[in-house]
Formats: C-alpha cells, sequence, structure tokens
C-alpha cells in the first residue's frame, strides 16, 4: 500500500509519432523499472504490428518508481497512449483512470489535429498538464516558436514547457520532477467500500482475461470476491498485480493505485470497460458515471479467398475479437463472395490492422469488400433501420428517406497547401465550419459526410499536402441527404460486393470511375466484359473490357518442358487469388482498389 | 507400341558457349576466354557411352547441336561426336542432324567441315533483316551478312531454316510484312519466327523493368503483328505447323517434333534436359548448368546428370497436351486418354470447343487458328 501523496498517475499524450513511447522509455530506463539487458525502443509497443508499422495501437502502463529530490520514494502509474484518431477511445478511458497528461509536441513539428483533440480531452477530464516539447536534438526544433503556438491555439501556459530528447535522454530528470511537483496526488478514502474502475482488460493466453483497474476508494486484495456493478457478475480475484511492465504479484491495492487482477473470467466480452468494481458484500452504493463503448463506424466484409477457409476464418475472428472489444462482427452471405463477415471497426486503420492481423497470424487470405458507414433507413411505415451493408438496401418504394453520419473534421495544415485541402473538402460534399490562422498554418473545420472520409480520404489529403496536414474528427450526428445505391454489374451480373451508397448527384462520376477502373483491375478473358454502374434498373456509365487477344509462349522445346508445367502451376494457384462471378474471374485487389477516387 | 514411339527417338547435344551474350537470350550460354574442345570430346563421348547403355540400341531418328552457339564447336568435335553417337545407336536411314549456326562469316567457313561431318540441316540465328534492329537486338552480324552466310548454307545442307525475331521495338506492321516477305522469298522452306519475350534474367529485363525498351508492342499489336505472320506465311506455302515455326509441307524439323509429341530424347550437355521411357516408367533427365560443374561431375562421378523424375500418369497427360496443342496437328485422344483422367479437365475442353477455340475432330484434340494465339489461356482451363 501506497500513501496517496507519494503517488502520481499520469498519461501521455500527443499527436502521432511525436515520441510518447520513447519517453516512456526513457522514465522506464532511468527510474531502473526493467533491467538494462531487457530494454528495447518503443519497450511497451508489445504487438507484432505495432513494431512493425512503429504505432502504438494500445494503451499500455507501467508503474515505476521514483526517488525524487524531497528524498520520498514516489510511485507512479504512467500510461502511453496511441495517436492514431482510429485509436482515440483508448485515450479518452486511460485518461479518466489519471489525474495529469503529459502533453508532448515535436518541436520541429509543432500543435497538430491529434495534439489539439487530446489535449480537449484531457482539459475536459480536469488533468493538470504538463507541455513537454521533444527532439530537440535536432537541427530543425524550434522550442520557442512550439512554446508560443501551443499558447496561442491550445491556450495552456506553456512558458514551464520542459525542453527534452527523448532519443538522447535529455531533460528526462526534469520531467520526473515535474510529475512530482506539478501533477496533483490523487484523492481516496482507504476505508470507504471498494470502488474501482475497470480501464481496460485483454486476454492472455496463460492468463485468461486481464483486467485493469484504478482503484477510487477503498482496499482490494487477492482472494476478494468482487461485483462488476453493470454486469452483476461475481468473481472471485485469483492474481493480484501491477505492472513493470512485467506482472508483479502484490498483496492489495489502495485508493489512487493501478494494477491489474484475473478472476478466471472467460472472455473480454464479459467485462465493460469503465464499469465499476466493488465487494461483493458491502460494496459501494453510487456507481462511477461509467463511459459509453467504443462504437464501430466503418464496416466491410471480410471473405475467405478460398471458400473452404470459411471455418479456419470464423475461429479467427473469435479469437481476435476476444481481445478487441471494440470489433464487431455477424455472418454475412454474399451471391458474389460466398460465406464470410460484416465486421466493424473503429477506422481504416483499425480496419487494416485487423485483417493484416487475420492474415498473418491465421494465415488466412481475405478479401476485403469496401469499407461503408452506417445508414440510417427511415422507412414508410415509421421504422428506423440501421443500414450496414449497402448490398442489403431494400427496395425504394418502402424507403422514406436515408440518412447518413456526419463528423466534424479538424484538419491542421500549412498555407500553401490550404487551397488543396479546402478542394478536397469540398470535392467530398464537406461544409467549411470554421478556418483559422497561427503563424503560417491553417486550422479548418468542415463538416463531412463519414461515408466520404473512410475510403481514401486521409491517403489524399497525405498526398495533397506531401503528408504535412493532420487530421481529426469527431462524429456528430445523422442528417438526410439525397442517397442511391449504385450497384456495378460485370458480363451483366451484378457484383453484390460491389455495390456502394453514393449520393445522387455524385453517382454518374462514381461510377464512370468505378467501371474505369474495374476495366483495368479485371484482366481480359476469352471473351469480352461489358461492366457498369447503374441505380435500380438505370445504368449510368459503362465500360468494355476487350477480349484477350494473344497469350502464347513463343519458345517452347525439350529444356522448356518443365519449366513451362512449373509456370501454368504457379499461374493456376494465381487463378486461386480470383473471385469467379459466371464465367469471370475478378482479382481479390480489385474489391479495394475499384472504389479510390482518384490517383 | 510404347507410348513415346509416337514421337521417335533423338538426341539433344548443348554447347554452352557464345561469341559474346545477346541482351534477349536466357539460354544457358556462356562467354569463355579459352575452350578446351579435347576437354568437352572427351567429356561428350563419356556421357553418349553412359546413357546409351541405358536405353539400349534404339533406332535414333535425329540428332541436334543447340546452344549456345554450336557453329563455334571445331568441325572435328562434331565429327567425333556423330562418330560415336553411330557406334551405340542405330541411325535411321532418313536421321536428321541439325546444328544451330549464328549467321556471322566465322561460322560459314566451317560449313564444309560440318557437312563432311554429317550435319545435313543447319538453323541460322538470322533475327532481323535490317541493321537498326540487328543493333538493337545486340547481335554482332549485319543483314548483308546474314544473308550470305545463308547463301553458303543453301548450297552446302540439304535443308537449311532460319530464326527471326518480331514483335521488336517500334516495329510496324507494314515493316514487319515486307520484311517477312522478304525472308520467304529467299527461297526457304523453313522459318522460326519468334514474338520478342522478355525474359527474365536478361539485360532486357532489367531495361524493361527501368522503364526503358520504349516502342513494345502491347497486346493488341502483337495480335495483330501474329496474325499477320500466320497469313503471309500461309500464302508462301509455309503454313504454321507450330506456334511459332511454318514449314513447306515434309520440311519441319523432325528433331523439335519428337518434343511437341512427346517422344523420347536424350539431353547431354551443361543444363540438358530429357525425357526418357525405360521399362514402365518415364523420366525427366537434368543436368547441372555451369559448364564447369557439369564437366566436373562427368570427369569425376563418371555422370553429367542430376536427380532424375519420375514422371507420373498427370504429369506424362499435362506435358502431352501442353507439347501437343502447339502443334496445328494437335494430340492424339486416344493417346491421351491412355493416361486416365489425370490432369486433364474434360468439361473444360467441350466448353472450349463451344467458344471454337478447340477441336476435336478426326480424333485429335487441337487449338484452332482462333485459339492458337490464346494456348497459355487455353491450357490453364484445361489442365486441372
Ligand atoms: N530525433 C529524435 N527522434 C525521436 C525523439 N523521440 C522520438 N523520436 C522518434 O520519433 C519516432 C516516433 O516515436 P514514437 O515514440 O514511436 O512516437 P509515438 O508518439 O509513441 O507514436 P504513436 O504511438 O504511433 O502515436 C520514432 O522514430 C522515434 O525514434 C527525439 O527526441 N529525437
Ligand atoms: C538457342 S537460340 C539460337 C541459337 C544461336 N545462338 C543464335 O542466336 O543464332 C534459338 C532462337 O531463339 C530465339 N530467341 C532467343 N531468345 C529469344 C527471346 N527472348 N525472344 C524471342 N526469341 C528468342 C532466337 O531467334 C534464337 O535464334
Ligand atoms: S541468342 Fe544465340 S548467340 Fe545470342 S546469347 Fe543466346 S544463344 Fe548465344
Ligand atoms: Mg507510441
Amino acid at each position: 500500500m501506497t500513501e496517496l501523496s507519494q503517488i502520481r498517475n499520469f498519461s501521455i499524450v500527443a499527436h502521432i509519432d511525436h515520441g510518447k513511447s520513447t519517453l516512456a522509455d526513457r522514465l522506464i530506463q532511468l527510474t531502473g523499472t526493467v533491467a538494462e539487458r531487457d530494454m528495447k525502443a518503443q519497450l511497451l509497443d508489445a504487438m507484432d504490428i505495432e513494431r512493425e508499422r512503429g504505432i502504438t495501437i494500445k494503451a499500455n502502463t507501467v508503474r515505476i518508481e521514483y526517488p525524487a529530490k524531497d528524498g520520498k520514494t514516489y510511485v507512479l502509474n504512467l500510461i502511453d497512449t496511441p495517436g492514431h484518431v482510429d485509436f482515440a477511445y483508448e485515450v479518452s478511458r486511460s485518461m479518466r483512470a489519471v489525474e495529469g497528461s503529459l502533453l508532448v509536441v515535436d518541436a520541429t513539428q509543432g500543435v497538430e489535429a491529434q495534439t489539439l483533440a487530446n489535449v480537449y480531452q484531457a482539459i475536459d477530464a480536469d488533468h493538470e498538464i504538463v507541455p513537454v516539447l521533444n527532439k530537440i536534438d535536432l537541427p530543425a526544433a524550434e522550442p520557442d516558436r512550439v512554446k508560443e503556438q501551443i499558447e496561442d491555439v491550445i491556450g495552456i501556459d506553456a512558458s514551464e514547457a520542459i525542453p527534452i530528447s527523448a532519443k538522447t535522454g535529455l531533460g528526462i530528470p526534469e520531467v520526473l520532477e515535474a510529475i512530482v511537483t506539478r501533477l496533483p496526488a490523487p484523492k481516496g478514502d482507504r476505508a470507504a467500500p471498494l470502488k474501482a474502475m475497470l480501464v481496460d482488460s485483454w486476454y492472455d493466453p496463460y492468463l485468461g482475461v486481464v483486467v485493469m483497474i484504478r482503484v477510487m476508494d477503498g482496499v482490494i486484495r487477492k482472494g476478494d470476491r468482487i461485483r462488476m456493478m453493470q454486469t452483476g457478475a461475481i468473481y472471485g480475484i485469483d492474481k493480484l498485480a501491477v505492472l513493470k511492465p512485467k506482472m508483479v504479484d502484490i498483496a492489495e491495492l489502495g485508493p489512487g493505485e493501478i494494477g491489474v487482477f484475473t478472476a478466471s473470467i472467460k472472455q473480454v466480452r464479459d467485462t465493460r470497460v469503465g464499469d465499476t468494481i466493488t465487494h461483493e458484500k458491502k460494496g459501494c452504493e453510487k456507481p462511477l458515471p461509467g463511459f459509453k463503448p467504443a462504437q464501430p463506424v466503418v464496416f466491410c466484409g471480410l471473405f475467405p479467398v478460398d471458400a473452404a477457409d470459411f471455418e479456419a476464418l470464423r475461429d479467427a475472428i473469435e479469437k481476435l475479437a476476444l481481445n478487441d472489444a471494440s470489433f464487431s462482427y455477424e455472418m454475412e452471405t454474399s451471391a458474389a463472395l460466398g460465406f464470410g463477415f460484416r465486421c466493424g471497426f473503429l477506422g481504416l486503420l483499425h480496419l487494416e490492422v485487423v485483417r493484416d492481423r487475420l492474415e498473418r497470424e491465421y494465415d488466412l487470405d481475405l478479401i476485403t469488400t469496401a469499407p461503408s458507414v452506417v445508414f440510417k433507413l427511415h422507412m414508410k411505415d415509421g421504422e428506423v433501420r440501421d443500414l450496414h451493408n449497402p448490398a442489403d438496401m431494400p427496395d425504394l418504394t418502402y424507403v422514406d428517406h436515408i440518412e447518413e453520419p456526419r463528423i466534424n473534421a479538424t484538419i491542421m495544415v500549412p498555407d500553401e497547401f490550404l487551397g488543396d485541402v479546402l478542394k478536397l473538402c469540398q470535392d467530398r460534399r464537406g461544409i467549411q465550419a470554421d478556418l483559422t490562422y497561427a503563424g503560417n498554418r491553417a486550422m479548418v473545420v468542415y463538416d463531412l459526410p463519414l461515408a466520404e472520409v473512410v475510403f481514401d480520404f486521409y491517403d489524399r489529403l497525405k498526398s495533397v499536402t506531401r503528408g504535412y496536414a493532420s487530421f481529426d474528427y469527431q462524429i456528430t450526428g445523422y442528417r438526410e441527404d439525397n442517397l442511391v445505391k449504385m450497384s456495378i454489374l460485370v458480363n451483366e451480373e451484378p457484383v453484390d460486393a460491389l455495390s456502394i451508397m453514393v449520393h445522387r448527384d455524385r453517382a454518374e462520376a462514381r461510377g464512370r470511375v468505378m467501371c474505369e477502373k474495374l476495366k483495368d483491375l479485371i484482366p481480359r478473358h476469352m471473351f469480352k466484359i461489358p461492366v457498369q454502374a447503374a441505380i435500380g434498373g438505370r445504368v449510368i456509365a459503362r465500360e468494355t473490357i476487350a477480349a484477350m487477344r494473344k497469350d502464347v509462349t513463343a519458345k517452347c522445346y525439350g529444356g522448356d518442358v518443365t519449366r513451362k508445367k512449373k509456370l501454368l502451376e504457379k499461374q493456376k494457384a494465381g487463378k486461386k487469388k480470383m473471385r469467379q462471378f459466371g464465367k469471370v474471374e475478378i482479382p481479390q485487389e480489385a474489391f479495394i482498389s475499384a472504389l479510390k477516387m482518384d490517383g | 507400341m510404347e507410348d513415346w514411339q509416337a514421337g521417335g527417338f533423338g538426341l539433344y547435344l548443348h554447347w554452352p558457349f557464345c561469341a559474346s551474350k545477346c541482351p534477349y537470350c536466357d539460354f544457358n550460354s556462356h562467354v569463355a576466354a579459352a575452350i578446351d574442345q579435347n576437354r568437352w570430346r572427351r567429356a561428350y563421348l563419356a556421357e553418349i557411352a553412359r546413357v546409351s547403355a541405358e536405353t539400349g540400341p534404339r533406332v535414333l531418328n535425329t540428332v541436334f547441336f543447340g546452344g549456345g552457339t554450336p557453329s563455334l564447336m571445331a568441325p572435328e568435335l562434331v565429327a567425333a561426336v556423330l562418330e560415336a553417337v553411330r557406334a551405340v545407336w542405330p541411325m535411321a536411314n532418313d536421321a536428321e542432324i541439325t546444328l544451330e549456326a549464328n549467321p556471322g562469316s566465322v561460322e560459314a567457313g566451317r560449313f564444309r567441315g560440318f557437312r563432311d561431318a554429317g550435319v545435313n540441316r543447319v538453323s541460322l540465328g538470322v533475327q532481323a533483316l535490317n541493321d537498326g534492329d540487328l543493333r538493337r537486338l545486340g547481335r554482332l552480324h549485319s543483314a548483308a551478312e546474314a544473308r550470305a552466310a545463308f547463301d553458303v548454307a543453301r548450297k552446302t545442307f540439304d535443308r537449311v531454316s532460319f530464326d527471326l525475331i518480331y514483335a521488336r521495338q517500334d516495329q510496324t506492321a507494314a515493316a514487319w510484312r515486307r520484311e517477312l516477305r522478304d525472308a520467304l522469298g529467299m527461297a526457304v522452306d523453313h522459318l522460326s519466327l519468334y514474338q520478342l519475350t522478355i525474359e527474365d534474367g536478361t539485360a532486357f529485363a532489367a531495361r524493361h523493368a527501368a522503364g526503358g525498351l520504349a516502342g513494345l508492342p502491347d497486346e493488341d499489336r502483337a495480335a495483330d503483328l501474329w496474325e499477320i505472320t500466320q497469313e503471309e506465311c500461309a500464302a508462301a506455302g509455309l503454313p504454321g505447323y507450330e506456334i511459332s515455326n511454318h514449314a513447306r509441307p515434309g520440311a519441319e524439323s523432325r528433331h523439335n517434333l519428337i518434343y511437341w509429341r512427346s517422344g523420347d530424347w536424350a539431353g547431354i550437355g551443361p543444363g540438358a534436359q530429357g525425357r526418357l521411357t525405360l521399362g514402365p516408367a518415364r523420366w525427366a533427365t537434368e543436368a547441372p548448368r555451369a559448364p564447369g560443374a557439369w564437366l566436373e561431375a562427368v570427369e569425376q562421378t563418371g555422370s553429367g546428370e542430376g536427380p532424375r523424375e519420375a514422371l507420373g500418369r498427370a504429369d506424362r497427360a499435362v506435358e502431352l497436351v501442353m507439347m501437343g496443342l502447339r502443334l496445328t496437328e494437335g494430340v492424339e485422344i486416344e493417346r491421351l486418354q491412355h493416361y486416365g483422367h489425370s490432369g486433364i479437365n474434360f468439361p473444360e475442353i467441350r466448353c472450349l470447343e463451344e467458344e471454337g477455340l478447340i477441336g476435336t475432330g478426326g480424333g485429335r484434340l487441337r487449338a484452332t487458328a482462333a485459339g492458337r494465339p490464346l494456348l497459355n489461356a487455353i491450357l490453364r482451363r484445361i489442365l486441372a
């Protein structure tokens, strides 16, 4: 048990890649939490995908002990958070478990869209904020300019911002001192009934479900019988530990402390992030406010390339979902693609990460259909239906009107690219809400349809601004618009997996682009293939894939027999990467690439 | 009758050296400073003895000296090889003995020697009949030299064929038609006309990957050039009897027919491959590709052959169809049925017949005129 006054809990927040995980490394290292030989860069990014992409996806907590200048040893619980907007939910729930934030700003880049988004969340959570200017080892660092920017754009005092290099270790002792002196100690009552917040939970292959908690009041011990107030479930604590970052058993956790337990819980889905944990008997009366679960906003179909792999895919999805409650799935059948799953994700990066993991960790070949959002169908009989898949669109005569989700998007961009950004947003049916300047950077706020953003908006934004723009968004609500379902017919047959919802005014243009793309994506066959876009029964765009005219090996003699035979076998294996639609074979990448709007 | 006898029995000898390496060529050919022709003679003779001991004294229909540039072999070496061959295999009365030759002046000077050694057919790598394209193909000879070599060859050998490569950079339909007519006018009875293929690992492949070699034809232009080729050759009395080979009826390359009819052939020399039916088994044989490695294997182990592979029913059926459909005459269906239904998708054959790409009349499976330029696509569908 640690005295409240000697505990400090904080999250490290920043825009993507500004150096949160590297700063966490230095804090872990300088306090000797991890033996020097076990140290490695971005130590907390343990998942393969995190290490490979060099990004944080899951928030991670470490408990470190720091002997401060005042002679006392403090317990610090730090939570390293992801920077990417898809995982903003990880940041917001982490913030509820702590009292302060280290706001890391890359001194060569300055304030970016997620810097803002995160800092506002920290302010909402009543956090004390310590600004840290990172990467000052780089010649391009401009700490003074960035300080000014923090004050101008965010409106918080940056006079005591700490210049550091998370890479070289410069300034790290100052950060540790600031944590102790500038961040508040947690509050709580040891004598009160147990009240702990369920911050996170994950599946560990050896231990089963591991639950992370922050104790508010009371004390939790190994062997205690506890109750989850939202679900009502009762469990016995099997193991109680703190993360250093390896689990180290501990006898009890008191107010202000953060730790983990296991309790023979089967699935991550049996736990609710934000739930209140108390004792089975003599529990607390009032639960904590709790928080809204993360809602999937982007949906797509995942189908096995080889139909025989369906069971393997089901198995893999179920296993993955054990550990990722923000990802949803239900079975789907497509006339074109057979059996698969309609899956929901927090965003496109999340989608990519899940698909990558399914393909790699479970050795599956998948077809991903065009990402779509959830439309609200207002039926003539007054019913409101969620449409997760354009293929499920009912007959229009039953539909009164359709609503789509809108977002509030914040984009920060250097002056010279502003024109391109405005044009991009305008092209995507955006409505400008705000435009302000901070130095030579503009901050634009747009009201945009989510459907126009989920697909390749971020890629386009990066390319028109040569990577200098940053982007963040929140969903604001639903709004009616003139939306229609556009089908694609290949060789006169509709391919359900290619149908999309689109604004009526833009249907012709989208249809034309899709037909042109498919014309290039579908290889020539031995007959000619019409490719059409249609709304209802009306064709709005059309292309024709010419019949194949020549595919023959020029030289084939005695020395070529074996090689030629192997080549044919390889080509036939390549055919497996295609999907058969009637007589036409469509390569799997076509399902995504056909939807890309430009470039 | 054993199945291979429908194709006959031939011997392929590989000579792996050239005066320089052509940028489009992926054959097993090398440029060497000095070649000890005596050492090569000993190795070839040892291999002939080894292989003939396995096959026994079957009638040999053809011999083919391929390369590389076999016209760089000393005529004495060719003579020694043929003498050894005759000693172990009874030669057919009408045996065809071909040697591939480059149409340079050095080689032309040796033609008499080759003829005296027993060679009765040459295949000349002319490649193009204009100097600009010959240069772009990296050839050492000029068009005039090639014509001169051809004239010497015509006077020296019973049968002469030559090779052209078409679908070159910037080659127009009209230019190819003119050049082809020129070639056909040279009073040949056999022509090999290959569409330029960018082969992996060649200098052309590297240039192509780097965005070079502008002006190569796309699929539609290549198909046009193919059609012109079929048309012109047929009109001149040399219809295509194989995808890239055209001959006056009766003047076909008998050696190459053995490959396409899935006969037996012994392959001797670096990288050479063979197919030998020995008792109930049919073997695919292969030799180490590097000239030095092959020589050492022969000298030190007494065999220039790598591990051989036994071909199963499906393999044999696949090879029979894959090679046989290259021929205009196609494949005997009865022969195919010997292998049961393994390897072949028979229902698909029926579909292709309806699409007009395959014919099955006269007890033979064959690609139609429309199907021939699409043979790879057809094979992908037929081979299960
Ligand atoms: N030169 C220099 N590079 C740094 C410094 N701090 C971090 N980096 C580099 O910046 C990149 C991003 O660092 P991370 O620590 O992964 O950033 P992050 O904020 O955790 O990123 P996300 O978790 O993806 O949002 C890495 O290549 C680091 O090596 C620094 O002080 N100086
Ligand atoms: C073994 S090579 C020829 C022998 C001889 N060394 C010569 O080059 O004259 C057989 C023939 O294949 C053809 N050939 C080689 N590489 C080719 C390629 N990449 N594309 C098309 N034809 C090719 C040439 O016409 C060549 O004459
Ligand atoms: S094309 Fe003929 S001469 Fe040229 S490298 Fe190949 S084998 Fe040798
Ligand atoms: Mg990170």
